[in-house]
């Protein structure tokens, strides 16, 4: 038992587990950044979407078709390479983010993540019964009121599964930020491979990390979904 | 800052290569999404017989597969590829060193991530066609191969093809991945072109509009499709 224990201790794949396992927290912090910036700038962008002033909402609809229309790696590429060949930005002050590959990647990922989740809000947003819009407007809301209490609560709220979607794409689009040399888990995993040559069990490692950083995001998303569809639930 | 000379064909620019490599991209992309809706097909297939066997495993699969970065995937079939498929010529008493060319394992590193997305939207559409014009089908003494071609297909290819359209995009996207086992698509050919010419922003903004015009055009190809598909059906 204790040589089977010994046997599984000295193992590649247990090893490189705390390995990778190192880098959970660089990739964790990549979505800390991310995800929050990219909620909050896709909710603006979906509104502006869905605005009746024709040159933001065009604006706003070009910029997501563009970045819905090209990979992600293009657009880490473009800011961590194309960003710093040019003169002027080396020279400003955004050279201070743009030198580090982290800032690249949170500036990419969170540029990638607005786009889509703009047009998933759009969707919510358009979604909603033009009674209930219109209840708000006879009971005297205004505005700003009418979208804080009628259209952004019962927006998310619909749009909350498809949202919970994007998250996990997410999630593992950060693995393309190791390709800027950013340590994450895919970057150690990817170091391992290169000094070991054993070429499957340092990406199996991160592999299973990455399957329970998305179990734990289900399972985030399931919570928020009972939690703010409480008409829905079966006993209450 | 932008420099279009580079872009010129012939010796002086990159623009025939960059033709190329857009071919490339194609090329990989069509084929593993082929693949993928093969791969589909079985794990469909599995799942919706009633064995508990094969849809545990295909559902293993669809799982693992989508909540694993693609990246990854690609690093795994990329570096173990060529042990797996050694070990199996060990079997067949081959023991000589194999190498898979780089197209093979681009074609089928994106297969096995395009075939879980097309896989759920295959079932969808076939649990929407329903019950009773199978058994309709039966009734009038089809087999089971005219009911799949005759029955199935048609219908399922109808109501898959905007899922399918969105798979195909995001099959598309994945491709760039490919540029890290150093098959010369658009983002490998971009990235030698601005190692070589110390222009990044040049080649990475002809990368970028190279993919937009793909993924636009194909857009469009599937609204075609889809409008033709769904002929004599109020959409």
């Amino acid at each position: 038992m204790i040589e089977y224990l010994n046997s599984i201790q000295n193992s590649l794949i247990y090893k490189n587990f705390f390995l990778v396992l190192s880098g959970l927290d660089n990739t964790i912090l990549l979505l800390l950044i991310s995800l929050p910036l990219g909620f909050v700038l896709a909710l603006l962008f979906a509104l502006g979407r869905v605005s009746k002033i024709t040159l933001l909402s065009r604006t706003i609809a070009s910029y997501i078709f563009v970045i819905r229309g090209t990979p992600l790696l293009v657009q880490i590429y473009l800011i961590y390479f194309g960003l710093g060949s040019v003169k002027f930005i080396r020279e400003s002050f955004l050279w201070y983010a743009l030198k580090e590959p982290f800032w690249c990647g949170v500036i990419a990922l969170t540029i990638n993540t607005v786009a889509y989740g703009a047009e998933i809000f759009r969707g919510g947003i358009q979604s909603i019964e033009k009674s209930q819009v219109e209840s708000g407007l006879s009971l005297g809301f205004g505005k700003f009121l009418l979208l804080r209490k009628i259209i952004l609560p019962i927006a998310i709220r619909k749009v909350l599964p498809s949202y919970g979607n994007e998250l996990i794409l997410m999630v593992k689009a950060t693995s393309l930020v190791s390709l800027t040399t950013y340590m994450e888990m895919t970057g150690i995993a990817r170091k391992i491979m290169a000094k070991t040559f054993a070429p499957v069990e340092a990406f199996i490692a991160a592999g299973i990390l990455y399957l329970f950083l998305n179990f734990l995001m289900v399972q985030f998303v399931k919570y928020l979904e009972w939690k703010y569809n409480p008409h829905l639930r079966l006993n209450n | 800052m932008f420099k279009f000379d580079k872009l010129v064909f012939g010796d002086a620019g990159w623009g025939d290569e960059f033709l190329i490599a857009t071919f490339m991209t194609l090329l990989v992309s069509i084929l593993s999404m082929g693949l993928g809706l093969f791969l589909a097909i079985i794990t469909v297939w599995a799942k919706i017989i009633q064995n508990r066997i094969t849809r545990f495993i295909a559902n293993f699969y669809t799982t693992v597969i989508r909540g694993v970065p693609e990246l990854l995937v690609i690093y795994l079939i990329f570096f173990g590829g060529n042990a797996v498929v050694m070990s199996i010529a060990k079997v067949f008493g081959y023991n000589k060193y194999i190498e898979l060319n780089a197209l093979t394992i681009a074609t089928i590193a994106i297969a096995v991530i395009s075939a879980t997305y097309s896989s759920e939207v295959l079932r969808a559409s076939y649990l929407a066609i329903s019950k009773g014009q199978i058994e309709a089908a039966r009734a009038l003494g089809m087999n089971k191969f005219s009911i799949f071609f005759k029955v199935i297909s048609p219908q399922v290819i109808r109501h898959a093809l905007p899922g399918i359209g969105n798979v195909w995009q995001i099959t598309l996207k994945d491709t760039s991945l490919i540029s890290v086992t150093g098959l010369v698509e658009i983002m490998r050919q971009s990235r030698i072109s601005s190692n070589v010419e110390h222009s990044p922003l040049t080649f990475l903004i002809t990368a970028a509009i190279l993919y937009l015009c793909l993924t636009t055009i194909s857009g469009r190809v599937f609204k075609t499709l889809e409008v033709n598909y769904s002929k004599g059906f109020s959409t």
